[in-house]
């Protein structure tokens, strides 16, 4: 039972080149996929697809052997920005999605402290969202996230809006958490560090068309250092097979 | 914010003065204009105070203020279900667009007229003009607020499984509501201006029909200009004491 991405284009009315061509792909339960390339490789694309917040013009993709027709809570994303509700505080926002699933008032409440308490935010929970910052916005959306027991968790660059020290933190966290509750995780980065410090594989992309160039597995052991030899070496390697693509965006903007 | 307060004391006192000093030259000293058509501060407080001191002026507020509550709650209604109307159908939505905001453009005294032939000289008349001269902003803002809400609260919701009418009742609605208000706003100062307009032309005792019979029956500038600043200061009260209020509350919670 995994996730399967099957010969999938996308393409918009109106543009000349697809945004995604042929892409397939398959990730198995447990694994934590990233997604790396430079802007216009499709990555986030891709992620949206996955959700159902987009439909592929080609191919298809499915969730053990259902395919995907619409966003549904068995994938639930976590977006660049936190995607909070000002107009709910802390706890309300973390119950939001069990509350639309239907669980039972008790549950949810039991829930939301576990996942809380998970990312250090339990003493905020009656806080509004005004009161928290960025990185704390971003542990209420992953806590709201980790409350649907979704089977595969996305991720569009969720890192993107903080400040590097609240990154390096965050990091850490989720890397904990992930080893905690193995979850299924499909993850955007344009950092090539985050891919090689989160992923059980790389997935490199590239541009025109955008697609799938190269699938590179990370046995690194966890929990990971980023200045050890093997890291170092690991992330260099694929910075150099990224470069051409990159060099082929700044080409085309030149 | 104590200076402020010396500063704004010192500022009136000196229009004040300049008032003062223009009447004198200009009436008294040079008779540039006639006495009856300027008035004076003097007589301006003087007036005030006659008036105050008799109930008729109260009258006049409490019937006009009832008028426009009634009015523009009637309009409110209308509006939203307007509004609500153009969302659902968007082909009527964006056929009735250009008609509304036509209308929009009409001033309401120019309602007048339809008024008095289907209500004669009455109380619903002046609540009609009220209600036909604030609901179609009341209607294009409930449209314009609706299709503002941020689309990534839409997105997000969407990944937890929420759909068709809850997506409504939990999402666009509150996240629309501060826009609303802000629409309500400006519906009541349409509101405001109409019920003066209405009140002049069909002569219902009110501020509008004080103002009038100040010049037409007594024929005293000075009442008329008590009169107006009447107006002025509780048009002021009701939108800095009661909307922006409601507003300031509601942004902090952002």
């Amino acid at each position: 039972m995994s996730l399967k991405i099957e010969n999938v284009s996308k393409m918009y009315p109106n543009a000349k080149k697809a945004i995604l061509k042929d892409v397939s792909l398959e990730v198995m339960p447990g694994e934590f996929v990233c997604l790396v390339g430079p802007s216009g490789c499709g990555k986030s694309t891709l992620l949206n697809l996955i959700a159902g917040l987009e439909l592929p013009s080609e191919g298809k993709i499915t969730l053990n052997g259902k395919e995907i027709t619409g966003p549904g809570s068995d994938r639930v994303v976590m977006f660049q920005e936190p995607a909070l509700f000002p107009w709910l505080n802390v706890i309300d926002n973390v119950k939001f999605g069990m509350k639309a699933a239907g669980m039972e008032e008790r549950e949810q409440a039991e829930r939301a402290e576990k996942y809380l308490r998970m990312v250090h935010l339990l003493n905020y929970r009656n806080y509004k969202i005004s009161e928290l910052s960025g990185g704390m916005r971003q542990r209420a959306a992953l806590a709201r996230a980790l409350t649907m027991d979704s089977q595969v968790l996305l991720m569009d660059e969720p890192f993107s809006a903080l400040d590097k020290q609240t990154k390096n933190i965050l990091r850490d966290e989720i890397e904990k958490i992930w080893m905690e509750t193995k979850k299924t995780v499909v993850f955007v980065t344009h950092s090539v560090e985050e891919a090689v410090f989160f992923g059980t594989s790389v997935v490199l992309m590239g541009v025109y068309p955008g697609g799938i160039r190269k699938i590179v597995p990370i046995e690194l052991e966890r929990p990971r250092q980023i200045d050890s030899k093997e890291f170092v070496e690991l992330r260099a390697e694929l910075l150099k097979l990224l470069r051409k693509e990159v060099e082929k965006v700044a080409k085309q903007a030149g | 914010m104590k200076r402020n307060v010396w500063q704004s004391i010192f500022f009136y006192l000196g229009l004040l003065l300049l008032w003062e000093i223009l009447y004198l030259f200009g009436v008294d000293i040079l008779k540039l204009w006639k006495s009856y058509t300027i008035p004076s501060p003097d007589h301006f407080f003087q007036r005030a105070i006659f008036l105050f001191s008799s109930s008729t002026i109260y009258k006049a507020v409490l019937a006009s203020l009832w008028r426009i509550l009634q009015g523009f709650v009637i309009s409110v209604i209308l509006g939203t279900l307007l509004g609500l109307c153009m969302v659902a159908v968007p082909f009527f939505g964006r056929n009735i667009k250009p008609l509304i905001l036509g209308l929009q453009t009409l001033p309401s005294i120019c309602w007048v007229s339809f008024a008095i032939l289907w209500y004669g000289l009455s109380q619903n008349a002046v609540i009609f003009v009220i209600v036909i001269g604030s609901m179609f902003s009341v209607a294009m803002s409930v449209r314009s607020c609706i299709e503002n809400v941020n689309l990534l609260y839409i997105r997000a919701a969407r990944t937890m499984g929420v759909e068709g009418r809850k997506l409504y009742t939990w999402v666009i609605f509150p996240a629309s509501f501060p826009g609303f208000l802000t629409g309500l706003r400006q519906a009541w100062s349409f509101a405001w201006r109409a019920l003066m307009s209405a009140e002049m032309m069909i002569s219902m005792a009110g501020l509008g029909q004080a103002l009038d019979s100040a010049r037409n029956i007594r024929n005293d500038i000075n009442e008329v200009m008590v009169i107006m600043v009447l107006i002025i200061i509780l048009g002021t009260v009701i939108d800095t004491g009661i909307f922006q209020q409601i507003e300031k509350r509601l942004y902090k919670e952002k």
